[in-house]
């Protein structure tokens, strides 16, 4: 059986993962297609402040009277892009530095360890909240600023894999054959690095979200989009009221960012059987 | 000679996700006090398995004991509760494995894993059990043993972790000891020296012991008798003198052959062509016989009985019985 | 010290000169540096077409004197020549078109074969890094290669968690004749194999060096399956050369005492021969390399050590038509083999 094929099969051996595969493409399908279909502008009064769930707005009206539908479907979209870009450019940059450091070892190694350590011992949510207030809250800076506090991690583990990887026979036969050091970092040892790295990217999607919503939770959030964060902020001064205005993007968060972790863990036990046959 | 162990038709199968398999069809012999058994194969023979259901070791699931008995000085041991399964293990049936390392738990010091067998089955205080770990390592030759009982393995060299792998089986006078590919692991000047160790505690404590090798220098060495496996079953079985002077199955000539690296001068060495089967695509008839270059037509129909030859010696071959194409 | 060549006359296609290679040991924040003394100044000569076997147990250097030689390591001194060109400290640019003419075969056949890739790939590696062929030629190269080793071309979209040892071993093999070299090391190849299976790689080897003439560097533990290969045989202890000689000479008699413990210790897959063997039982363990013992450094464990062994470290001298590191080697009554081998 080809790898590919054993890997599905054992993720689809998972109930949970699988449920939270599921959970998870609904969520991006409503992120994506839900603003498109139900098309009311979140930052529109559309009602009064506070209304009840209804007929008419089915989750609402938040505090200053917006539909809260709308602001949930958009807030989805930020959210889960925010949370995707940054994931995605922590996990390149992160092992791009790992591999170079693992590989090489020495002086290099050297230096970005000292450069990772010195991201690690700061929060790294103060870390975000300093940059982002720095630079002017916005989708890219935001994005940047949780990629630059989360780069560290994935370098590290990297790092740890490609040390591993590198006194290897298979490499040592590769280079006694003349293969050029990049070949061997990208194209040999590279794919039997990535399961772990996989499974940590996956997961760094959720913190991103989760960081994103408390930056915005804050009012660091970028003021021209919506996001889940920004609806439980605003829903601060009325929370012992009308609890359902933060309960409510507080549920999808933890509804995202569980079917996220199910997913990781899926991968993580279908990418790295116990029983591997020699 | 008394039989101290005998094993009767025991079979072991695995559950896997393409089905069930057998690694060890009906395999049956005994060893005697003193005497040092050895059963020979290559991957896939069986015999680490069979070792391991000796003492009840196979995982289940995903392996079962699917039949047979296991007698120590008459009682099975298959039968027996979890109870009593501990009060053999380790004090009337010994195991030593391949690879010491594995085998000695890293945290904890020398004196305090030798001493556990000790303190569990033979009831002695701390101070007592540290006293006879000191003299079980001197006994199995290790240098300064008090010192290296507080020691952790990994202070230790290989020979020397085997030979503290042998104290604690030996701790409580086994009656048999099982060594599965003891020196496989081991330098060959090493190698010597627990071989001889193991066969001068052998002869003062009148154990039985069970060597589960590849090697067949190890075996002419060491061993009264040899049980050949092949795919999980036994094809021959004999003296020493009779297996390396007189082998019957086509395997065990093989083995010899490929195994006498002094003879030729440059010369290719005797190969035996192909590979073991794999336990899902076992051949019909004998399953030595697409390697066998004296296979009949009889070989590739049905698989051959273990049946003695004249000179009572179990065989599982037609050829050998003289049968012809 | 002069390399030993087995025919000065006869160019050697590899050379190594004095190798030495240590490795620093971390002790504590003020402890002075400690090394692993891996190698010592080993020396060899190989000629075009010879099998010289390099023989020990673990932590003798055999390996750490493949990757040297290979200068996957850099060694700490001394020199390589390969065909006639110092390639001691050549630029990893020019020592890549030189690769082609030495490789190496790995002891575990588990380990030596990216499980990503497939077959095809990885024997195809060598040739696309050097021969400027078009895929299709690359292919059937590479299914002709695969045939000279026992393995059919339909092995090429395999990936080797589906071969047996033997087979992955055979398909490293196959790797390193790709581009024709002149020399491959084998290290330990067939030790992590069934015995049956051995037979049938060193086979394979030996076919393979009539009809390529490449030489072989054949490293391993097994002393009756070097004697039966190779053409000359080096012995070595913690880092260093004590005995080198003629394979059937050495067959027939061992001058240095760690050579007979060697030789005596192997077991024999004949029990009247066993129990004709007298065994030379060493004592003690071999001493870390981190700090070799003073003067010879077997002595620790020598019947036959006298003072002279403690304070003076025996050179290679020759006796006997042989190299053996021993002050006392070859003299009359020195060290008599008890019993006899085969």
């Amino acid at each position: 059986m080809s790898r590919a094929r054993a890997f599905w099969r054992r993720y689809r051996n998972n109930r949970t993962a699988v449920g939270g595969a599921v959970v998870l493409v609904a969520v991006v399908l409503l992120a994506i297609a839900g603003p498109w279909a139900y098309s009311v502008d979140p930052f529109d009064m559309v009602g009064r402040p506070a209304e009840l769930p209804s007929g008419e707005h089915l989750f609402g009206t938040d505090v200053a009277g917006r539909d809260m539908l709308a602001g949930i479907l958009h807030g989805g979209r930020v959210s889960l892009l925010i949370g995707v870009m940054a994931s995605l450019a922590a996990s390149v940059f992160g092992l791009a530095m790992g591999a170079v450091a693992g590989f090489y070892g020495g002086r290099i190694d050297d230096l970005i360890m000292r450069t990772t350590e010195f991201f690690l011992t700061i929060p790294s949510f103060v870390l975000a909240v300093v940059l982002v207030a720095i630079f002017s809250p916005t989708v890219a800076n935001i994005t940047m600023a949780i990629a630059v506090v989360s780069w560290p991690s994935v370098a590290r583990l990297a790092r740890a894999e490609f040390i591993a990887q590198r006194d290897r026979d298979y490499v040592l036969g590769c280079r006694a054959i003349g293969m050029p050091d990049w070949e061997i970092i990208t194209l040999q040892i590279l794919p039997n690095a990535l399961p772990p790295l996989i499974v940590v990217s996956s997961l760094m999607v959720a913190t991103a979200i989760l960081t994103e919503s408390g930056l915005s939770f804050l009012g660091l959030g970028d003021p021209n989009q919506i996001s889940w964060g920004y609806m439980i902020g605003v829903a601060r001064t009325v929370l012992r009221t009308s609890w359902w205005m933060a309960a409510i993007p507080g549920v999808m968060i933890l509804i995202t960012v569980l079917a996220i972790n199910l997913v990781g863990e899926g991968l993580n036990d279908a990418l790295n059987p116990r029983l591997r046959t020699r | 000679m008394s039989t101290v162990f005998k094993v009767e038709d025991l079979s072991v199968e695995f559950r896997t996700s393409r089905g069930t398999v057998r690694a060890v069809d009906n395999l049956s012999f005994s060893v005697g006090a003193s005497e040092t058994v050895a059963i020979v194969g290559e991957s896939g023979s069986g015999k680490s398995t069979a070792a391991l259901a000796c003492l009840r070791l196979i995982a289940n699931p995903p392996g079962r004991i699917a039949s047979g008995r296991i007698l120590l000085e008459g009682r099975d041991i298959l039968a027996l509760d979890d109870a009593g399964l501990r009060a053999v293990r380790g004090r009337q049936v010994a195991m030593i494995f391949q690879d010491p390392m594995m085998a000695l738990n890293p945290v904890f010091t020398i004196e305090r894993q030798v001493g556990e067998v000790l303190r569990l089955h033979l009831g002695l205080d701390r101070r007592a059990a540290a006293a006879e770990v000191v003299e079980l390592l001197r006994l199995v030759g290790v240098p300064a043993p008090e010192e290296r009982a507080r020691q952790y393995p990994h202070n230790l060299s290989g020979g020397m972790r085997q030979r503290v792998m042998i104290a604690m089986a030996l701790a409580c006078r086994p009656k048999l000891l099982i060594a599965d590919e003891p020196t496989t692991a081991l330098d060959v000047t090493v190698q010597a020296q627990v071989l001889d160790l193991i066969q001068s505690l052998k002869e003062r404590f009148g154990m039985a012991v069970l060597l589960i090798t590849h090697d067949l220098g190890v075996v002419a060495e060491t061993a009264h008798r040899v049980i050949v496996m092949y795919a999980g079953r036994k094809v021959e079985e004999g003296s020493t003198q009779e297996i390396f002077k007189d082998p019957r199955h086509p395997y065990t000539r093989g083995l010899l052959e490929a195994a006498q690296w002094e003879e030729g001068d440059g010369n290719l060495l005797r190969e035996i062509p192909g590979t073991v089967p794999s336990p899902f695509d076992m051949p019909r008839g004998c399953s030595f016989a697409p390697r066998c270059a004296r296979a009949i037509a009889h070989c590739r129909k049905e698989a051959p009985e273990l049946r003695e030859l004249a000179s009572r010696r179990p065989v599982a071959c037609f050829v050998a019985h003289g049968e012809r194409g | 010290m002069n390399a030993i060549a087995a025919n000065p006359a006869v160019p050697a296609v590899l050379e190594a000169v004095d190798i030495v290679k240590h490795y620093p040991v971390r002790g504590g924040f003020f402890a002075p540096p400690r090394y692993v003394h891996a190698l010592d100044g080993v020396s060899f000569a190989l000629a075009a077409g010879e099998t010289l076997a390099v023989v020990g147990e673990s932590g003798c250097g055999k390996s750490t004197l493949a990757r040297c030689v290979m200068r996957l390591e850099e060694p700490t001194s001394g020199r390589i020549v390969l065909a006639g060109r110092d390639i001691t400290h050549l630029a990893r640019g020019q020592l890549r078109g030189l690769r082609r003419t030495m490789q190496i075969v790995f002891q575990d056949p588990y380990a030596s074969l990216n499980p990503r890739w497939s077959i095809g790939s990885i024997v195809g590696d060598p040739i696309r890094l050097h021969e400027p062929l078009a895929r299709e030629a690359r292919r059937a190269r590479v299914a002709e290669l695969l045939e000279t080793v026992g393995l059919g071309a339909e092995f090429m979209d395999r990936h080797p968690h589906e071969l047996s040892g033997g087979q992955r071993q055979r398909v490293a093999i196959a790797r390193a004749i790709a581009v024709n070299p002149s020399i491959v090391i084998c290290d330990e190849p067939v030790s992590s194999l069934d015995v049956s299976i051995q037979a049938q790689v060193v086979n394979l080897l030996k076919r393979l060096q009539r009809s390529l003439g490449m030489a072989y560097v054949f490293i391993s533990h097994n002393l009756a399956l070097v004697g039966h290969i190779s053409d000359r045989v080096a012995v070595m202890y913690l880092g260093q050369v004590v005995e080198f000689a003629d394979a059937r000479a050495l067959r027939g008699k061992r001058l240095h005492p760690y050579s007979q413990a060697l030789f005596s210790a192997a077991p024999v897959a004949d029990p009247d021969a066993a129990a004709r063997k007298t065994r030379i039982i060493l004592t003690g363990d071999v001493p870390s390399p981190v700090d070799p013992p003073g003067g010879c450094r077997f002595r620790t464990r020598c019947s036959h050590r006298q003072d002279r062994c403690a304070t003076e470290a025996p050179a290679l001298r020759a006796v006997e038509g042989r190299w053996v590191r021993c002050h006392f080697a070859g003299d009359a009554g020195f060290a008599p083999e008890p019993g006899t081998l085969a």
